[in-house]
């Protein structure tokens, strides 16, 4: 009966001490365990990112429509100049949005305009009119002619000209109906000059491909953009010229010149969409993947096109990497077949020769067959020197370099005309397409670079995340939402160069090295380590405060009951 | 403006359609010779040495213009050049170590393992990470470990490496210096080394290197050395020269059941059949000094301080294949003159017991009968091995023998190696000991390698030197000679450039348990728990005097006493 008290107390003091340890642990240890074992991490601005995920583009273009004298009748002369807008939304897909701006000048030429417009042919027309006036890249200048001008051949009604006009022949419009009817009849031509040349839903469409699940876009443009090499700030082009046979042939190739005549005008042209570097080297006793069939009815040797798809890895080995940049190369090949297996052609899936004797590989290069067995007869002494025509070889690869970096062969809409592009390789709305296109592109790209970066750090909570890259991707962010607003208001020059920008600083935050470091700390080891520490303090802990918690609601129920 | 544009086009056009028309092939400004050296050696061993030249008339120094045309020189390797602002680049891959008194004098000597070092243009602000990226850059290609180099082994030599070619650059700060003892150097390496010929291994000398015969050698080495040189004669303006060469020391003599008998066809187990198409000269020297009367086609060279006789092949001609039109080389000799023994040679080793001291003996002999002469010796060691430099002692004749020039740079923990450089004079007929005595230091645990008991390499020295010739040396650089003797350059008939290098060393340091960390880990916390586990009973549990309980035979008894029925006690 003494004793009960004291052990009353020894208990209590028992039960104090047991809960004093466990709110210690609890208030102090785990803390501390926590802020010492943490990963830095440092803030990324998560939901801006969250808002990039679901994208809505919105492409402006400025299109100014000319009257020249005598398409309009007098009493609606008066009432241009107009400025009209016509917006078209798609929703892609649940994440991406589009909508495009049409921004519509009605006005009535002026009197040099028409002079211009007075030339004898519709190039002259189109070179005066340029002088006239430069219009700024992204938009489009429709003249309208009367049908009875000349300047068109019989047929056609749209001229696309080297620069950023267009010139469509319509008929009078009489007074029927006022300007609105007038204006509403010509839209349907208007917009199909526009979507020729800067963009068309599709080739939207294709190019917003890394985000979109097949089917959704039409096979034509799909083909077209993964032929294109992928956007980035600089390629390397490599001209190689294979010469397997050189007992037999002894080649010379006026690459340099070549070069300069042919392909740097292009890639002048090019200069605001990327860097090139262009080099050449002559690789000796290098042969293709296959074997070339001989075809006794054409007394040559042949390849089909089932076979050229292994014709490029053991080449590809020759070539070598180049060792001095790490941007994109495109490999432009011409194989001068060893004598005794000459001449060789290249043969399509129906069997018929390809007239240029080349073929390309999307997003590689392409290769060009040069025969040289009719250059000599065969008592020529060995080697025989040989010069190479480099107009004919630079013809058929400035095609397909023009195809490898997406200046997509438009297929025009009946009755249209495009003049060629000329020396310089590629013409202004030329330019213009691939800049919409390629902005686009790489608006995509970052973002679903960013998108991706951010869900991957979400979910793998070991990965450090250090200062620098914090800084790269909220530049990232920054340049896109820039070159969103860009595009937006129709500048396209500067959305292009936010875009570039943003895609250069989200992949260099995507690969920094860094974020791999803690990345394969498997937790099982963790806890190997924690266990022999955490067990034996844990255990006694979670064991007492159980038997508190047992005691106490022990003792509620024999209150209750003494109540009762 | 416009117009004038487009006339210009025209003439353009114009210009070319003439070239075409009125054609004949321009003289190539690039031009490419092989040649191989077969030597017999005092040993029994066979030396075959092979030498490719590509030399190109161009300038990728030049500003504004830049070079990207490429026909004989390899294209991967003229970007790193122009890239990287390089004006002098030698790396060389060996396998093996050359035994300079058994073997005598290689034509280009190399260290085990892989060698780079690099002049950098002057105009180069940022050597330290030009070098840094050259060295991945070069470890892509020649599929080497390269990549490993860093400042913990990058030297600046201040006398040891001099420029090979033009331009007599003297700030070394422009130099690199690295080696890598412990690389191994196999057939990954050296299909890459084969790619940068013109011809490949398809035709030429080099049909002969067939991987599994020159891996099965002594010695193998393979080297790029890249440099600027006189174009012609007069040497008014530069061409830059890549040589790649490729030295094999055959053991014959055992393999071939000690007959002093070789040919082609045993060696690379390969005839020769053409020479490489794109070559304007291609030859087999074959060493019959020892062997006078075998061939008719003989023609004498000054090498290496000796006077030697050839017998030549030149591959461009038809009547070296004869009716055959394959090409097999095969001598037997009597060989029993005694070899010109090098005149300098050098050994290493470690001294010292436990692992916490130790010692590095450098023996220098120089074998001249009479000529005293001075060389230069570089040493550089990784940081931990710590220097007691105060200790240096160099000794010839058991007389003190005082450096007249000594570059010590210190070394730093974990970012840069000692550079020890001296001048010493050795006296004729002598041997020079250099000895310094050092501390190994205690590495962290993630610094070992991933097998630290087999020990640590540490790299070969270097020693340069002006060796006194026996016969006079040729100095008149524009006569046309064969490329083995071209390498480097003679200026003074009496003396001719040598340099030797030591045996990598082989250091053990002192080396952990590495589970360590996780056996202190547990029995850190097993200690704490134990401890905490104690104090926290007495803190929470209550002590209370207990009923004896019947003692254990007797709760035994009563058990058995239960099962049996019989009543309790």
């Amino acid at each position: 009966i003494l004793l009960k008290p004291l052990i009353m107390k020894i208990t209590r003091r028992g039960r104090n001490a047991a809960l004093a340890i466990a709110a210690v642990v609890i208030v102090v240890g785990i803390p501390l365990w926590w802020k010492t074992t943490e990963t830095y991490r440092a803030w990324l601005p998560f939901s801006q990112i969250g808002e990039l995920d679901s994208l809505q583009l919105q492409l402006s273009v400025e299109v100014e429509v000319v009257f020249s004298r005598g398409t309009l009748i007098p009493e609606l002369q008066k009432k241009v100049p107009l400025t009209e807008t016509r917006e078209q939304e798609h929703q892609v897909d649940a994440k991406t949005g589009l909508q495009y701006r049409y921004e519509t000048k009605y006005r009535t030429a002026t009197i040099m305009e028409d002079d211009a417009l007075n030339q004898p042919t519709a190039q002259e027309a189109d070179l005066s009119l340029h002088m006239l006036s430069e219009s700024a890249c992204g938009s489009v200048v429709v003249y309208i002619i009367p049908e009875t001008s000349t300047l068109l051949p019989e047929g056609v009604t749209v001229y696309v000209g080297q620069r950023r006009t267009a010139l469509l022949r319509t008929t009078v419009f009489q007074g029927r109906g006022g300007l609105k009817e007038v204006l509403s009849a010509l839209h349907p031509l208007v917009k199909q000059v526009v979507d020729t040349m800067s963009f068309s839903h599709q080739d939207i469409l294709a190019s917003l491909s890394d985000r979109m699940r097949a089917g959704q876009i039409s096979k034509e443009s799909l083909a077209d953009s993964m032929r294109a090499i992928k956007s980035s700030p600089g390629y390397e082009i490599t001209f190689s010229l294979l010469n397997p046979d050189p007992k037999s042939h002894s080649l010379h190739w006026d690459i340099e010149g070549a070069v300069h005549s042919y392909i740097q005008p292009l890639l002048d042209k090019l200069t605001p969409i990327a860097n090139f570097s262009v080099d050449s080297q002559i690789l000796y006793y290098a042969v293709l993947g296959v074997n070339p069939r001989f075809d006794n009815s054409v007394s040559a040797y042949t390849l089909n096109a089932d076979s050229l798809a292994h014709v490029i890895n053991p080449v590809e080995a020759r070539l070598g990497s180049n060792a001095a940049s790490s941007n994109p190369v495109l490999n432009f090949l011409l194989y001068v077949p060893d004598a005794r297996h000459s001449p060789l052609f290249i043969r399509d899936r129906s069997q018929k020769e390809v007239p240029s004797n080349a073929f390309h590989s999307p997003r590689w290069g392409g290769i060009m067959v040069y025969n040289v067995n009719d250059m000599y007869d065969s008592k020529a002494e060995f080697p025989v020197d040989i010069d190479i025509s480099m107009a004919k070889v630079m013809g058929v690869f400035l095609a397909q370099l023009r195809l490898l970096l997406g200046v997509q062969k438009t297929q025009p809409p009946p009755g249209f005309l495009l003049q060629s592009p000329g020396s310089a390789g590629l013409a202004d709305w030329e330019l213009d397409r691939l800049l919409w296109s390629r902005s686009v592109e790489n608006v995509a790209t970052a973002s679903t670079t960013i998108t991706s970066l951010a869900q991957l750090l979400d979910q793998i909570s070991n990965i450090v995340i250090n200062d620098n890259i914090a800084q790269q991707v909220s530049s990232a962010v920054m340049s896109l939402h820039a070159a969103l607003a860009e595009l937006e208001v129709g500048d396209l020059a500067l959305a292009l160069q936010y875009s570039q920008e943003a895609i250069l600083a989200s992949e260099k935050a995507f690969f920094d090295p860094s974020l791999l470091h803690l990345l394969y700390f498997p937790d099982d080891q963790k806890f190997a380590i924690y266990i022999p520490l955490f067990l034996p303090m844990c255990v006694p802990i979670v064991l007492s405060l159980l038997k508190i918690g047992n005691e106490v609601r022990q003792r509620r129920a024999d209150k209750l009951a003494k109540r009762d | 403006e416009l117009k004038g544009n487009k006339y210009n086009k025209n003439m353009i056009f114009i210009q070319i359609m003439l070239i075409i028309n009125s054609f004949t092939p321009p003289p190539p400004n690039d031009q490419f010779q092989e040649e191989m050296v077969i030597r017999p050696l005092y040993s029994g061993d066979i030396y075959a040495s092979f030498q490719f030249r590509t030399q190109w008339d161009t300038d990728f120094l030049h500003d504004g213009k830049k070079v990207s045309h490429y026909r004989l020189f390899p294209k991967s390797l003229g970007q790193v050049l122009s890239k990287f602002s390089v004006r002098e680049l030698h790396i060389s891959f060996t396998q093996g170590y050359w035994r300079t008194m058994q073997w005598g004098q290689p034509f280009i000597p190399s260290p085990p393992g892989a060698e780079l070092w690099v002049w950098f243009h002057h105009t180069v602000t940022d050597v330290d990470g030009n070098w840094k990226e050259l060295t991945n850059v070069l470890s892509g290609i020649f599929c080497a470990s390269l990549n490993f180099i860093d400042s913990t082994n990058t030297v600046e030599p201040s006398a040891s490496f001099k420029p090979l070619g033009l331009g007599n650059a003297t700030d070394h700060r422009f130099l690199r210096y690295a080696t890598l003892p412990r690389e191994i150097v196999c057939t990954e390496n050296l299909t890459p080394w084969k790619k940068l010929l013109p011809c490949g291994s398809k035709a030429g000398l080099a049909v002969l290197m067939k991987s599994e015969k020159l891996f099965h050698s002594s010695f193998h080495s393979q080297a790029v050395h890249i440099r600027p040189v006189c174009k012609d004669w007069q040497c008014t303006s530069t061409a830059w020269e890549l040589r790649q060469t490729l030295n094999v020391v055959f053991d014959l003599y055992t393999s071939g059941q000690g007959k002093k008998e070789w040919s082609l066809f045993k060696m690379f187990s390969r005839t020769l059949t053409e020479a490489c198409p794109l070559a304007s000269s291609s030859k087999i020297y074959v060493d019959v000094t020892d062997n006078p009367g075998v061939n008719p086609l003989i023609s004498t060279a000054v090498v290496l301080g000796d006077r030697r006789t050839y017998s030549v092949y030149d591959l461009t001609k038809k009547e070296t294949f004869g009716q055959l039109r394959s090409l097999n080389l095969l001598l037997r000799w009597k060989g029993e003159n005694d070899m010109l023994r090098p005149p300098l040679h050098a050994e290493r080793y470690v001294s010292g017991f436990g692992l916490q001291k130790g010692e590095i003996h450098t023996c220098l002999y120089n074998s001249h009968p009479y000529r005293a002469y001075p060389v230069l010796l570089l040493d550089s060691l990784p940081w931990y091995l710590r220097l007691y430099v105060h200790t240096l002692t160099v000794t010839s004749k058991t007389r003190e023998n005082k450096p007249s020039y000594i570059h010590y740079q210190p070394s730093k923990d974990r970012l840069r190696p000692h550079l020890l450089e001296m001048l010493v004079q050795l006296p004729p007929h002598s041997v020079t000991e250099v000895t310094v005595q050092f501390e190994r230091a205690l590495l962290k645990w993630t610094e070992y390698t991933p097998d630290p008991n087999h020990g640590f390499y540490i790299g070969s020295s270097v020693i340069s030197a002006l060796v006194p010739s026996i016969v006079a040396m040729d100095t008149n650089s524009t006569r046309d000679r064969p490329l083995f003797s071209s390498f480097f350059p003679t200026k003074e008939e009496s003396s001719y450039f040598m340099r030797v290098y030591t045996e990598p060393l082989l250091v053990n340091l002192p080396t952990p348990d590495f589970s360590m960390p996780y056996n202190v880990i547990c029995l850190t916390c097993t200690v704490v728990a134990v401890g905490y586990g104690s104090f926290y009973n007495l803190l929470t549990r209550t002590f209370q005097v207990d009923e004896p309980s019947a003692p254990l035979a007797k709760r035994l008894a009563n058990i058995i006493r239960r099962l049996r029925g019989v009543p309790l006690l």
